[in-house]
């Protein structure tokens, strides 16, 4: 059995983990990612904004390789993408991903949605997968809901329970496509706290998110995105402050207005 | 009375029918599961070979497959009992509903499941067994009732090729006492119902029992 996650020890904060280059892609004539070239510092935060439809969720799935690309690479840890098949298992199994829709396991129970991955990917032994599932599951406040059924539980608590399943595989990497645009205001806090105590703890994290609010507490950078392409990247601090493209200041006009 | 007489034969013609339909069923649900499983696979072949047999089988009346099994097989050397062809049949035959079946059930899992699944790192076999699968299967056991009971019907036809089962025997005795014929095929009837009415039911408890909440 590996260390926990927050126990393991990481190869120097700087070092680039996460990198794409040059990255585009096409649905049909659609042009959806425009020459994106990015990379991620390992222990970095990386807050992924921009208006519907400019690619960012597109870009988050690409990572991981839920979507695939049209020209361009990305590498995780020095390894780039293989195709499909058991070497892209592997390397998804080092990438956390949490959805929007939670997309927890609908006929395993709370407890097998965290230890299902550590047993059948990583061949973990049944009684430590629970033992570390339970852990993470107390750390994400869902500790007493381990034996229910995701349906029997709320948004926000579905989502932190996602949160766990990933952090169970003890990833490299974590990616949040929009993980609180499906929740109900007042789930929205209980999930971003877990993700804040998350960076806090060193965790490298790709988050796309609408939450202005979790850019600045625990962002390092963030990246503006419009039609497909990185306008603006900046500490969050210079980028709420003094946007420097047209494009972001209408963005932040029209969603810090109210 | 005739039917009553007559009630050893119409157990062992049962037992037959009986043995037919379950060993058919289990056959015909493994096969169908892993063809709905190449129906669905990222190899093409694969997919190809699925397609193939669905749209072959499927539109093949199931007495010329019957007819294939016991006459031409075999000029091709593949000489079978003649209940082990009736076996063969059945099974290949109602594989390639549930083929269908399955098929729509993977299909009715939400996206998201799989790709769940991909993300912790499964395999395309890990995703299809641990959650794709158990998923589909809960949401098409009606229509699995269904096939199993055209199934057991099914299985009569294996009458018209040497295979002495319920309703072939239950043919025979109502020719050889005319005046009782129609009796003895309502006694032939109802033991069909012995066999399809309890599968419903119990097939209703399973998926009352299996069901998940979404």
């Amino acid at each position: 059995m590996t260390a926990p996650v927050d126990e393991e020890p990481r190869a120097a904060v700087g070092e680039p983990l996460v990198v794409l280059d040059g990255v585009n892609k096409w649905y049909g004539d659609l042009h959806v990612l425009r020459d994106i070239n990015l990379s991620v510092a390992r222990g970095e935060v990386v807050v992924v904004i921009g208006p519907s439809g400019s690619g960012k969720s597109t870009l988050c799935r690409a990572i991981n390789r839920l979507e695939t690309i049209g020209d361009g690479t990305i590498s995780i840890d020095g390894e780039p993408l293989p195709e499909e098949g058991k070497a892209l298992a592997r390397l998804r199994a080092d990438v956390g991903m949490v959805f929007q829709a939670f997309n927890l396991f609908a006929h395993k129970t709370i407890l097998e949605n965290v230890t299902l991955g550590p047993i059948k990917v990583r061949k973990q032994k049944k009684a430590d997968a629970e033992e570390r599932a339970r852990e993470l599951l107390d750390r994400v406040g869902v500790g007493h809901q381990a034996d229910k059924y995701p349906a029997q539980l709320s948004g926000g608590q579905q989502q932190r329970v996602a949160i766990a399943r990933a952090l169970a595989m003890e990833p490299k990497v974590m990616l949040f496509d929009e993980p609180t645009s499906a929740l109900d205001p007042e789930m929205i806090k209980e999930v971003l706290d877990v993700m804040v105590d998350l960076a806090k703890r060193g965790m490298t994290m790709i988050v796309v998110t609408h939450e202005m609010g979790f850019a600045r507490t625990a962002g390092d950078r963030v990246v503006f995105m419009s039609d497909g392409q990185i306008v603006e990247e900046n500490t969050p601090e210079e980028f709420f402050t003094n946007p420097q493209s047209d494009r972001a200041k209408d963005f932040l006009g029209k969603i810090l207005k109210h | 009375m005739a039917v009553w007489d007559a009630r050893e034969q119409l157990l062992t013609g049962f037992g037959i029918t009986l043995r037919l339909t379950l060993v058919a069923a289990v056959a015909a649900l493994v096969l169908g599961t892993v063809l709905g499983a190449m129906r669905v696979s990222p190899i093409p072949p694969l997919r190809w070979l699925g397609t193939a047999y669905v749209e072959l089988v499927r539109n093949t009346p199931l007495t010329l497959v019957f007819f294939f099994m016991v006459f031409v097989a075999p000029r091709l050397d593949i000489i079978l009992e003649f209940r082990t062809s009736a076996y063969i049949a059945l099974s290949v035959y109602t594989a390639a509903f549930v083929c269908e079946a399955v098929r729509s059930g993977i299909n009715s899992v939400s996206t998201g499941q799989a790709e769940a699944a991909r993300a912790v790192g499964m395999t395309f076999g890990q995703n299809l067994r641990l959650v794709v699968l158990p998923q589909a299967m809960r949401s098409v056991i009606p229509t699995l009732v269904n096939i199993f009971v055209a199934l057991t019907k099914n299985s009569s036809v294996a009458a018209g090729f040497f295979v002495g089962e319920l309703f072939g025997l239950g043919r025979t005795l109502a020719i050889r006492n005319p005046a009782e014929g129609v009796a003895m095929l309502c006694g032939v009837a109802v033991l069909y119902l012995i066999i399809t009415i309890p599968s419903g039911v119990l097939a209703e408890r399973l998926e009352r029992k299996v069901a998940i909440a979404r």
